[in-house]
């Protein structure tokens, strides 16, 4: 006996749009078990992971400063991953972004002005970019495979922030802690709520509909819909596929890069070793999960969001460590990329003769 | 409705008994009988969509029937899959192929074997039996550099090596020369003189009458006649097929032959893959008003030879191709689009057509660079002007008979004479001053090649220059006024279309103007 999986004849288009529920069902199934499996009443816990951080005025806001970067990151690799071009290292470019446009807070602090953070949040764009334009020169020149470069690019541009943090860039008066100075005045994004709602959510959620319509409506969009699906048949319109892959790492890693500036310029407020819970690599989930659909991943973000508030309050009340976060969110890729592969392919149980089968035919 | 008599029952090898399915309220097939016997070529005829693909699939395990029954060697069996088939010793060839490009031949054939057959030295197996059976393939080259035609034999070869009992294969000399073809048919002769059944799909009439013993017609899903091909005329059996009679190309003289409108002078190209072709001192010309074919052997560089001349491939700094009077060697495909140029490519599928994509976003793949039509399709930041693109492909729809179950149907839906038709249309559409067409009628069906050929006639004594790449004489000899053959890379000299036979065209597909003939610079 053996299994294999057969192609489907037709996929099912209720399905496709279902898959992410689906998913998250069996998440939340999963998720209950593994809480009883651990000895703590599943159903309270789902509801503290899941609901409690919905409840509250306060909780719902955090819930929205998570969310920002996730969408804003999201979106950029929605676009890059419909393209066929796989950019992994979002986590890197964040990082990268953040540096560069630290550079006016922490070299021209005495730069006081709404143009001074108009222009850490252009550097912050430029350095994200301009770090995915390595994988991307090094793919079109080479034939490297991106999803290597880009991944292990993340390493070098973290040690890069934390070179800068302990060394050249440490606060002169902060006790030696591995921290920049304090961004300061217009140095920091616009706060409001509690004073920790900002700016950047109003980026995020403009960056999701500009790229919306983009993909839905414009010529750019169609072009890398079908650079990424055909890539013979784009030849033949005239798209070049080298620059199709150059746009998206550039636009990817533009806004990985600005959401990196964002976090600093907005709730963390200064540089220092740690500057995001793995936002780089939940976006990839994000983006998934919204159906690589800029509107889809708004929802998307809101949802991981939730799962990172979520862990920290099960932390609280039910001692369960908050590390249950990644658990959630890796369960949560599986199972979309599991229902995305049932709905293509089918399992079957083969009786016999083993080798005959390699692949499912197609014809 | 004819009927040929049941010969003896013990030799049937395979029996299909009112065997219909139907996808949701259509009979793709109704209520069908049809039986093969051992050691005949049966001929499976009917326009696209017919029904021809359907029950073959059935028969392949591919698909499962609505109702009714197949019968192998009398026995009822339900083929529930591929797999299954080529157990009992079914083996197919299909018309799209289902290779691993990134893997080589010996590696794509292993793949589909069983273990068994896959022992001892595969790669040598694999070229005697080619070799054997007049396929001659290299095992050890990439699927990806192989042509349309060597791709066939690897396909025929994987077959041949499981000896099925019944082979089927969906319009296997598409892609042949007639020498190829010939070869083929001595192959399929030997098989069925070693017992072997043969299901033979081809909208070709006149190889059905040189190789097929019976012949099966389809229309509409239906079983029109079963008739011995031998006692038919190519025009009757076309008859049957269509339910009416076939349109002839209509084809004036060409005194209105002008200005040369596309010129390739002493082309040198260097294969971009380790496998390609490169191209050596190619020479054309194609004035305005007149068509020219360029005959071939698939593989022998049309592919790269269209790529240079479409600007898929474009290299700047160099100056061998004129287009409209201009140096174009540097110009990207849009922009020569934009000259006035048009291009149809080998491959629907992928090339000139996305199949997951709309008629409509289809339309936009070929022409949104270039204003042809009232105003710019690309309105930039506000979209796509989707009107005028709806308005097209009506247009096409009518123009060029395009059949589809919607208006702006998916592209993958439509048969493949039918998207042939769409493809064709849209770029004839625009009137383009010049129309580079590989392959035009490739795998389609007898209704939908008539009325392409007509319409590229049409368009050159409108005064369009027309390069046409085929491997199909019948078609060449339909439609050129002057011929050039294409081998290892080098074109011959060009001839009028009256002073060459299709025996001369066969010696020099097979390379007897290659470096000897000085006049290829003249």
């Amino acid at each position: 006996m053996q299994l294999i999986l057969e192609k489907r004849a037709q996929a099912s288009d209720v399905m496709n749009l279902l898959s992410p529920v689906l998913a998250i069902l069996i998440t939340v199934v999963m998720g209950g078990l593994i809480f009883a499996a651990m000895g703590k009443p599943p159903l309270t816990a789902l509801y503290l992971y899941f609901i409690d951080p919905l409840t509250s005025w306060w909780s719902i806001e955090e819930v929205l400063v998570k969310a920002g970067p996730l969408v804003l990151i999201g979106v950029g690799l929605a676009v890059c991953f419909k393209a066929n071009v796989w950019n992994i290292g979002a986590e890197g470019q964040l990082t990268v972004g953040a540096l560069m446009g630290a550079i006016i807070p922490v070299l021209w602090g005495e730069w006081q002005s709404p143009l001074a953070l108009l222009a850490m949040l252009c550097l912050g764009a430029l350095g994200g970019a301009l770090f995915a334009l390595i994988p991307a020169w090094l793919k079109t020149h080479f034939g490297v495979n991106e999803i290597l470069t880009s991944l292990m690019l993340v390493y070098i541009a973290q040690l890069l922030l934390d070179w800068f943090v302990r060394g050249p860039w440490k606060d002169p008066n902060g006790y030696n802690f591995p921290k920049s100075v304090s961004f300061e005045g217009w140095h920091l994004l616009p706060m409001w709520g509690d004073g920790r709602m900002h700016l950047g959510l109003v980026v995020a959620l403009g960056a999701a509909l500009v790229l919306f319509w983009i993909m839905r409506h414009t010529l750019k969009g169609f072009e890398i819909k079908v650079v990424g699906s055909a890539p013979r048949a784009g030849a033949f319109a005239g798209f070049s596929q080298t620059k199709t892959v150059w746009f998206c790492f550039a636009l990817s890693g533009g806004l990985a890069g600005l959401a990196g500036l964002i976090e600093v310029a907005g709730p963390i407020g200064q540089l220092q070793p740690h500057i995001s819970p793995n936002y780089g690599f939940t976006a990839i989930i994000v983006a998934f999960l919204g159906r690589l659909n800029p509107l889809g991943v708004i929802f998307a973000g809101i949802l991981l969001a939730i799962s990172y508030i979520g862990g920290e309050g099960i932390q609280i009340e039910l001692g369960i460590s908050s590390k249950i976060t990644q658990m959630f969110q890796g369960m949560l890729l599986f199972f979309i990329l599991m229902c995305d592969t049932l709905i293509l392919y089918r399992l079957k149980w083969i009786s016999a003769k083993p080798n005959q089968h390699t692949v499912g035919h197609t014809s | 409705m004819l009927h040929k008599s049941n010969n003896d029952a013990q030799s049937t090898l395979l029996q299909v008994k009112n065997i219909s399915k139907k996808f949701g309220d259509f009979y793709a097939n109704d209520t069908l009988n049809l039986s093969i016997e051992t050691g005949k070529v049966h001929a499976l005829l009917g326009e696209n969509g017919a029904g021809k693909s359907t029950l073959v699939k059935m028969m392949y395990g591919a698909l499962q029937p609505t109702s009714g029954s197949i019968h192998w060697q009398g026995q009822h069996v339900s083929i529930d899959s591929p797999a299954h088939a080529r157990n009992l010793g079914i083996g197919m060839v299909f018309q799209h192929f289902s290779l691993f490009e990134a893997l080589t031949v010996a590696e794509n054939i292993s793949l589909a074997l069983p273990a068994q057959l896959r022992q001892g030295d595969l790669s040598q197996r694999i070229a005697d039996l080619s070799q054997d059976y007049g396929l001659p393939l290299n095992p050890a080259a990439l699927v990806a550099d192989l042509s349309v035609g060597e791709r066939q034999r690897i396909e025929i070869v994987r077959c041949l090596l499981q000896q099925p009992k019944l082979l089927i294969m969906d319009e296997p000399t598409a892609v042949l020369t007639p020498q190829e073809a010939q070869a083929l048919f001595s192959t399929l002769r030997r098989l069925v003189e070693e017992g072997c059944a043969v299901l033979y799909i081809s909208h070709r009439l006149e190889e059905v009458k040189q190789i097929c013993h019976d012949a099966t017609i389809l229309r509409h899903g239906k079983l029109v006649a079963e008739v011995d091909p031998q006692v038919e005329t190519a025009a009757t059996l076309a008859q049957l097929m269509v339910g009416a009679s076939v349109h002839q190309v209509s084809r004036d003289a060409n005194d209105q032959v002008g200005d040369v409108l596309l010129e390739l002078s002493h082309l040198y190209k260097g294969s971009s893959t380790p496998f390609g072709v490169d191209l050596v001192d190619v020479n054309l010309q194609v004035k305005s008003g007149e068509i020219l074919a360029i005959a071939g052997v698939a593989g022998n560089g049309q592919g790269e030879l269209f790529s240079v001349i479409s600007g898929e491939e474009c290299n700047p700094n160099q100056n061998f191709i004129s287009l409209l009077g201009q140096i174009s060697d540097g110009l990207n495909i849009n922009q020569r689009r934009c000259l006035g140029a048009a291009f149809v490519p080998e491959e629907r599928m992928g090339h000139s057509a996305v199949e997951h994509l709309s008629l409509t976003d289809n339309i936009l793949l070929s022409r949104h660079a270039c204003i042809d039509t009232e105003s710019s399709l690309d309105l930039g930041w506000l979209g796509i002007d989707r009107n005028q693109l709806a308005h097209l492909n009506k247009v096409i729809g009518i123009d060029y008979d395009v059949r589809k179950s919607k208006e702006d149907a998916i592209a993958g839906s439509l048969s493949g004479g039918n998207l042939q038709k769409f493809v064709v249309g849209r770029e004839l559409n625009r009137q383009p001053k010049v129309l580079v067409i590989n392959q035009p009628t490739w795998g389609v069906d007898a209704g939908a090649a008539a009325l392409i050929r007509q319409a590229v006639v049409d368009l050159s004594r409108q005064g369009s220059a027309i390069l046409i790449i085929s491997q199909d004489l019948d078609e060449i000899f339909e439609l050129a006024d002057t011929i050039a053959v294409m081998s290892r890379g080098q074109l011959s000299p060009t001839y009028a279309a009256g002073d060459l036979s299709r025996e001369q065209i066969g010696l020099m597909m097979a390379g007897s103007h290659e470096r000897s003939a000085q006049g290829s610079g003249a």
